[in-house]
């Protein structure tokens, strides 16, 4: 199948689905082992539901996915424990940092041989959860707004953040991307990693990520890519066989593949201009950057112009 | 230069007296009083997140020549040179920068510095200093053995070198670091005062928990080390590099464990005193251990002598004029004949370990300068070996002699401690590249990966090579001037071990000069003793 037209078909279940329950579950035809673990947690954790009561009643743009949201509010007090549930997160962020590091600093012109190249930068980290990627940038001197649609997340993130002078400025807000935008907030950059996996509308999502984006500036975007060597080594291997995240956290459903993102994109005026992929070495149990983005796919994107 | 002392003018009297007072008597007081321009906004900002006690990025605990090999790269490096640095040692020599002076004879304590070394030290900038002050370069070397057999002469020109490595001595090490470091504008603060204790701790700011305080001690622990001081100064970083030498405290702190083991062999170090200049560095194998005679500039070479403990008192003791006569004797015709060339005609037998051997450069067997005089005083060293299990754990990392100590057998042990400053350097750039903490775990091992291996290796070596040639071991001795007749054939391996002796490459064997230059490296014999010692290293 192209990858056209896949990316089409994509496009029309999401829309097609934009207003309907959150919890519905696209691309049924692959068997994916589910952990119903959301639905479970619902009813036995007074914290998930006290998440998704406040969700629904405060904010209901159409990029949230509740269930999404109650995995991520259940396993938030471990965000900074290197071998949690986050553990992946923690092992591929200096590869993803050092694709951000050098696209940025091409397209701002920047020094990449000084300690805090991204000084006079504004960077937003929309689904920043515990702030694993929102500190790092804050060290190499942007200004960082890190957002979450998690309360928890924003208050381990903050906690976090305020122990270190480097980060303490770093501003955390309970809020969505959508909300941003009703704002009319603009960035330099506009960084989304390993969430738009996790939207209900990665179109809807695209969108807001662009107009988030000053003109000519930058947009980041990695995620796990739709295909079979992603499904085996994202799902399998994190969830089921190193017990790395709990099972149920990835839907193979909702990954894209580098085209169709590319497509989303490009349709919210967002030009992907670089991407790579990040491989696993399992002799040096080390993530690097690489041309093979079958697995996991970081992208750089530049706003053409204002929409 | 000192720029945070200065800051902390406004901010932290009583910190700042301390320190001022420990260095009212020399130069950095003044240059530090010199500079107190008031701070900046930002600097107060800064400041007030820091509380009463000092924050900094690095603690280097141990500003020997290691850790002042690490500040000076430090200070070097665009990624890094704006760290704010700590330097704690109570060594008075930190403090004062009166001139080494060139007239007095060089002190015995020296180190052999491999091609590695110099162009670290080129890449920070110390090595103007050291070539103001004494060194020898020197381009040959020959080793030989008292049972006459088999001698061996390595020239530079056989790597296409113009020289195989340079002495100098470490006080000059030193005083180049310290002065290549002064010469930056690197916000450093030197505490000459020592480590009693180390903790980590959550922060020194106070957290505000804000109802998710159940949560805060998963993470908020460790953020930052605190370290006491001797004389009641403490002070937090996010990372704490222990160069403190062989009896790190950090290393016991941090509850590293050792594995180790000592000889019953002591080494006796002195300057001694030739008629003329010297240019080749000396190895003799002897049937106690084996005299080395390094040149160290001027008429002057340095001596290192292994032999039994009895011996080697006896050696201290005895007046200088005998010293002198046993030095000649076991440098000439002491406990055997001179080799001569040839004279196993056991090219066959060998031959397997030349590889592709096709010519015979051989030079002729010469015999070393004679002593004249004893120039400084006898120095006498236990040799042992010991080995830290781990290098790093959260916020902390060994380098230098703090993570191994190696007998002075062929003064390798600093080029080792080089190696680790210079790559704990580069690690830290590479973090400070992708915006991580120092201090984390996942990122100081990149460190420990790639210095344990080689620094293994070296010590098995010169284990391996010193238990060899510390017995006599009758017929051995045949195989091993066997070794030196097959080393004296150019082959490419024997190029290849010299460049691994030179520290230029760093695996598969970073072979130590003078292991190496004996001709024991090329022995397979090597090989089966690192395996062996490797057991018992643990990894
Ligand atoms: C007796 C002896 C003789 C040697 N002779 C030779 C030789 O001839 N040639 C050669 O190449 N190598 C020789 N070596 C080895 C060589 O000196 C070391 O490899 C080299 O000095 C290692 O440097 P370093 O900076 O790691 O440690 P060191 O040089 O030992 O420096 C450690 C520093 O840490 C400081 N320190 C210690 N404890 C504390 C504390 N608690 N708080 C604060 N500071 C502290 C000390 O004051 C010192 O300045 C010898 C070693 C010894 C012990
Ligand atoms: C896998 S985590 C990635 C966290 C962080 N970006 C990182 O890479 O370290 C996904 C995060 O996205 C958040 N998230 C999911 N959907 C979101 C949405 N629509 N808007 C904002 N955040 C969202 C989740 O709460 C979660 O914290």
């Amino acid at each position: 199948m192209s990858s056209i037209s896949k990316a089409t078909r994509q496009l029309r279940i999401l829309n097609g689905c934009k207003n309907s329950l959150p919890n519905v579950r696209f691309f049924s035809d692959y068997s994916l082992p589910r952990q119903p673990i959301s639905s479970a947690a619902t009813n036995s954790s007074p914290n998930i539901a006290k998440t998704l009561d406040q969700l629904n009643m405060n904010v209901v743009p159409s990029s949230l996915k509740h269930t999404e949201l109650a995995k991520f509010s259940v396993i938030a007090d471990t965000w900074w424990d290197p071998e949690g549930p986050f553990k992946p997160l923690h092992i591929i962020n200096s590869t993803r940092l050092a694709f951000i590091r050098s696209t940025l600093c091409r397209h701002f012109r920047k020094d990449s041989y000084c300690a805090r190249p991204f000084e006079g930068l504004n960077i937003v980290d929309v689904g920043c959860g515990g702030g694993i990627l929102s500190e790092p940038l804050a060290r190499m001197g942007a200004t960082v707004t890190g957002i979450d649609a998690v309360e928890k997340n924003i208050k381990i993130a903050r906690l976090h953040a305020g122990l270190d002078p480097e980060t303490s400025n770093i501003e955390y807000c309970y809020t969505t991307a959508e909300k941003l935008v009703e704002e009319q907030r603009k960035f330099d950059a506009v960084i989304a990693s390993e969430v738009i996996e996790h939207v209900a509308d990665p179109a809807e999502f695209c969108k807001s990520l662009a107009a988030l984006t000053v003109t000519d500036g930058a947009t980041v975007i990695s995620t796990i890519n739709h295909s079979m060597r992603a499904y085996a080594t994202a799902i399998v291997a994190a969830e089921y066989i190193l017990h790395w995240v709990p099972k149920g956290t990835h839907q193979w459903s909702s990954f894209l593949t580098p085209e169709e993102l590319v497509l989303i994109l490009q349709r919210a005026s967002i030009d992907v201009k670089e991407m790579a992929g990040f491989v696993y070495n399992p002799l040096t149990g080390r993530w690097s950057l690489s041309d093979d983005i079958s697995v996991n796919f970081i992208a750089f994107g530049t706003k053409s112009s204002q929409q | 230069m000192n720029r945070v002392i200065a800051r902390r003018i406004y901010v932290n009297i009583s910190g700042l007296r301390v320190i001022r007072k420990s260095f009212c008597s020399d130069a950095a007081a003044k240059v530090s009083g010199a500079n107190c321009d008031p701070p900046s906004t930002e600097s107060e900002v800064k400041q007030s997140f820091i509380n009463n006690d000092h924050q900094y990025d690095v603690a280097i605990v141990g500003g020997g020549m290691v850790g002042m090999a690490l500040a000076c790269s430090l200070a070097s490096t665009p990624l890094t040179k704006h760290l704010n640095v700590a330097i704690i040692d109570s060594n008075p020599a930190l403090g004062k920068l009166d001139s080494i002076k060139k007239e007095d004879p060089p002190d015995p304590r020296v180190s052999t510095v491999t091609p590695a070394t110099i162009s670290f030290f080129k890449d920070v900038g110390a090595w103007q200093y050291v070539e103001q002050h004494r060194h020898a370069y020197f381009d040959k070397m020959q080793v030989w053995d008292y049972t006459g057999f088999g001698y061996t002469r390595y020239n530079a020109r056989d790597v296409n070198k113009e020289v195989l490595g340079c002495v100098v001595e470490n006080k000059v090490l030193h005083r180049s670091l310290l002065l290549r470091m002064q010469n930056t504008d690197f916000r450093k603060t030197i505490y000459p005062s020592r480590l009693t204790s180390m903790a980590l701790l959550p922060s020194s700011s106070p957290v505000n928990a804000d109802g998710t305080s159940s949560t805060t001690s998963l993470f908020t622990r460790g953020r930052l080390a605190k370290l006491e001081l001797s004389d009641g100064n403490s002070l937090y970083a996010k990372l704490v590099v222990g160069a403190d030498g062989g009896k790190s405290r950090v290393r016991e702190l941090a509850g590293f464990k050792t594995t180790g083991w000592s000889y019953s062999q002591n080494a006796i170090i002195c300057t001694i005193e030739h008629a003329n200049e010297n240019h080749c560095a000396w190895q003799r194998f002897l049937p106690a251990g084996p005299i080395a005679l390094l040149p160290i500039g001027d008429n002057f070479s340095n001596i290192v002598w292994t032999m039994n403990p009895k011996e080697a008192s006896d050696c201290k003791l005895m007046n200088e004029d005998d010293f002198v006569k046993t030095v000649n004797h076991a440098l000439d015709y002491g406990y055997g004949p001179h080799p001569k060339s040839s004279s196993l005609g056991s090219a066959d037998m060998w031959s397997w370990l030349q590889g592709d051997a096709t010519i015979s450069a051989r030079e002729h067997f010469e015999v070393p300068p004679k002593v004249i005089k004893l120039a400084s005083e006898r120095m006498v060293f236990p040799l042992s070996l010991k080995h830290a299990n781990d290098y790093v754990s959260k916020r902390v990392v060994l380098i230098g002699d703090a993570a191994h100590t190696v007998h002075p057998l062929a003064g390798q042990g600093v080029n080792l401690g080089f190696g680790d400053a210079s790559t704990v350097s580069k690690i830290i750039a590479e973090g400070i590249a992708v915006g991580a903490d120092i201090g984390e775990v996942s990122l100081l091992r990149k460190y420990e990966a790639e210095r344990k291996p080689a620094n293994i290796v070296m010590m098995a070596v010169l284990d391996g090579f010193q238990k060899a040639y510390s017995v006599d071991f009758g017929p051995l001795n045949i195989l091993r001037a066997a070794a030196f007749n097959s080393a004296q054939y150019i082959s490419p391996l024997k190029r290849s071990i010299i460049s691994y002796a030179s520290g230029e490459q760093r695996l598969p064997l970073p072979l130590p000069l003078f292991s190496v230059i004996s001709g024991f490296g090329e022995s397979k014999r090597l090989e089966v003793t690192t395996c062996y010692i490797l057991g018992r290293l643990k990894f």
